[in-house]
């Protein structure tokens, strides 16, 4: 099936290659993708380009179809991609988003160094195992009712604030601040409320993760400390997930609402996956309130863990909260599709940007950033797989004059989840990471060997690709000492 | 790459997803075989028993869309109810119409071996097709 691509790129330079318009018929816009000429190769192999190509179908996208160096392949958009329609004649398409609408990445910075954790590590993870529901089939500790999970919905991350989840800072530094005002949950159907009251506060499965890291590399010392990361040693956490249930059915429902849009519209797509509707339309409105639903949901998900999280710590440390730390960092989403202002051909314009797999990575001096961050940028968290931790950059104007002010979200998979299964199996893969000194906790073996590191890029290689093409600056390295999976 | 797990249905194995390609001699033992197919990604079937059932009844503009809907309707039952699909009798099927009886029971953590999670059943390479020996045949990606 992963038939070699026919197509041909030109070289910009060392980090970016174009798809040109000619490569395909009805392309409104060339293609972009970052990615070192070693990565491409793998590229190559597969159907990402050709993806790239057909996102630059869409009605109204602006600028180019963008792919992060991160890029493997998708359904509709590729896994990585990023397309900015217009508001005036442009559309909105689910499949942008993908189907875990605001999956996200949350960091908490602590006060602890890893000698102080490592002796405690194996109870550390045990608890967090216990209080943050994880794995396929799981359900929540929270127990709500239709009305109060509307209110989940329309509040995000102010709801669990008011249940006493979480901190008045922890909005602050949340993207959107932890609410999506577009939010209506009578856009939302029964169904998809259904699926979401039991799973509300669950890590979930798959590629969703909690993991306690040890800062090993700082590359801009000041701006680290402007994060509360002052040393190496120091203790960060990283959660990682989304909107659950909830958000799947959104996009199923959605899916299938402006496929049939497509048709009364006339809009003319390559592929079913990419049905959208114009932004304006009674339609793209509706997407965008109950995509927005499911984002709120999404940040009171990661809210709720992040409370457990430092309920666990105080447990086992037997310390107080303040003297352990755990103040949230910034808390980005990778799945989404914003209404933003940007600048194209020199005229500044509201677009609405789809980010499927990649981060808003804002330059310092953003308006939407709160004033912590105003000096030095939007802080961009960037996990990786589970052995070779995760990164910490920055955004940049490089980014906002090119990428829609969005860089990489994570390694991105090299490998099918069978392929990774064949070749290693779950107690293998525990066990590796045990001799590198990573603690493991997981509901399903075969997930592990899933989400084992060789099915990934190198996090490394991605990170360094989106640095030295400017669309964002790595600022700090951590990698893991406890995880747990789903 | 393609596994293959026995005549009725294959698993195809992507980057990030998973697909399957179902057959069947009519279409709905083409559907029928798609859905033990999504199961069989979630759960070693033999550890299903069949204890319960549930009716299912869906509307959709064309084939295609009818098998996203019926697979995106079990994987809802799933997330739900915590059902485990075995055996399906699709006993209608066309006019844009499905109904179809799926049997099962509810996941048991000592007994079912839960593998990977489903997040939908995608439109993307989505197809229903008949070959020259008349076997149906029908493709569908999930998101996982």
């Amino acid at each position: 099936m992963a038939a070699l691509w026919k197509g041909k790129v030109n070289r910009i330079d060392d980090y970016r290659w174009e798809i040109p318009t000619s490569y395909k018929s009805g392309m409104r816009v060339a293609g972009l993708i970052y990615a070192s000429e070693a990565m491409l190769e793998h590229i190559w192999e597969e159907h990402v380009f050709e993806q790239v190509a057909n996102v630059a179908f869409l009605p109204g996208i602006v600028g180019r179809s963008l792919a992060m160096p991160d890029i493997h392949w998708g359904y509709g958009f590729p896994i990585g991609g990023v397309a900015a329609t217009r508001l005036s004649d442009g559309v909105i398409s689910p499949g942008g988003v993908g189907f875990d609408i605001n999956c996200g990445v949350r960091l908490l910075r602590t006060n602890l160094t890893v000698d102080e954790v490592k002796p405690k590590i194996e109870s550390l993870i045990n608890e967090l195992y216990v209080s943050v529901p994880s794995g396929l089939g799981s359900e929540g500790k929270i127990r709500v009712k239709e009305k109060e999970l509307n209110q989940v919905l329309a509040q995000g991350s102010r709801w669990a604030l008011e249940q006493g989840f979480g901190t008045a800072e922890d909005i602050v530094v949340t993207e959107e601040s932890g609410r999506m005002k577009q939010a209506n949950p009578d856009k939302i159907s029964t169904k998809a409320k259904k699926r979401g009251i039991p799973q509300l506060g669950t890590l979930g499965s798959g590629n969703h993760f909690l993991e306690i890291e040890v800062v090993d590399e700082i590359y801009e010392p000041e701006s680290a400390k402007a994060m509360g990361i002052s040393g190496v040693g120091q203790i960060l956490v990283l959660i990682h997930t989304g909107s659950r249930g909830l958000g799947h059915e959104v996009c199923g429902d959605y899916v299938r609402l402006l496929g049939e849009a497509v048709k009364r519209y006339g809009i003319n797509l390559p592929d079913r996956q990419l049905a959208c509707a114009p932004v304006s339309s009674p339609e793209g409105q509706a997407y965008l309130a109950a995509m927005a639903c499911a984002a709120n949901y999404a940040w009171t998900n990661r809210q709720c863990i992040a409370h457990w999280t430092r309920e666990s710590f105080v447990k086992v440390l037997g310390k107080s909260q303040r003297e352990i730390g755990l103040e949230q960092v910034y808390d980005v989403c990778h799945n989404i599709a914003k209404i933003e202002e940007h600048t194209v051909n020199g005229k500044r314009e509201a677009l609405c940007v789809h980010r499927k797999g990649a981060t808003r990575a804002f330059p310092a001096g953003h308006r939407d950033l709160p004033d912590r961050y105003r000096g030095i940028g939007q802080p961009v968290l960037i996990p990786g797989d589970m052995g070779r931790g995760s990164y910490i950059a920055l955004g940049t104007e490089r980014a906002m004059a090119e990428s829609f002010g969005s860089t990489c979200h994570g390694a991105g998979r090299v490998q099918s989840r069978a392929a990774a299964k064949r070749s290693l199996r779950g107690v293998e893969v525990a066990r590796q990471l045990a001799s590198r000194g990573i603690t493991v906790k997981t509901g399903s073996l075969s997930s592990l060997a899933e989400e084992a590191s060789q099915a990934y890029k190198d996090v490394t290689e991605v990170v360094e690709v989106t640095d030295k093409a400017g669309i964002s600056r790595k600022i700090v390295r951590a990698t893991p000492i406890g995880v747990i999976k789903g | 790459m393609v596994t293959v797990v026995g005549k009725d249905f294959e698993v195809i194995n992507h980057t990030a997803d998973v697909g399957v390609v179902a057959y069947g001699a009519n279409l709905s033992q083409a559907f029928a075989n798609a859905a033990r197919a999504l199961f069989s990604l979630i759960t070693e079937p033999e550890s299903v028993e069949e204890t319960l059932s549930r009716e299912i009844e869906l509307r959709a503009p064309d084939e295609e869309s009818l098998l996203v809907e019926w697979l995106n309707e079990l994987i809802y039952l799933f997330d739900t109810e915590n059902i485990l699909f075995k055996r399906f009798e699709v006993s209608e099927l066309g006019g844009g119409r499905l109904r179809a009886r799926g049997y099962g029971e509810k996941v048991n953590r000592s007994r079912h071996q839960l593998k990977t999670g489903i997040k939908a059943a995608t439109y993307h390479m989505l197809s229903v097709s008949q070959d020259e020996d008349d076997v149906y045949r029908v493709k569908v990606i999930f998101d996982i």
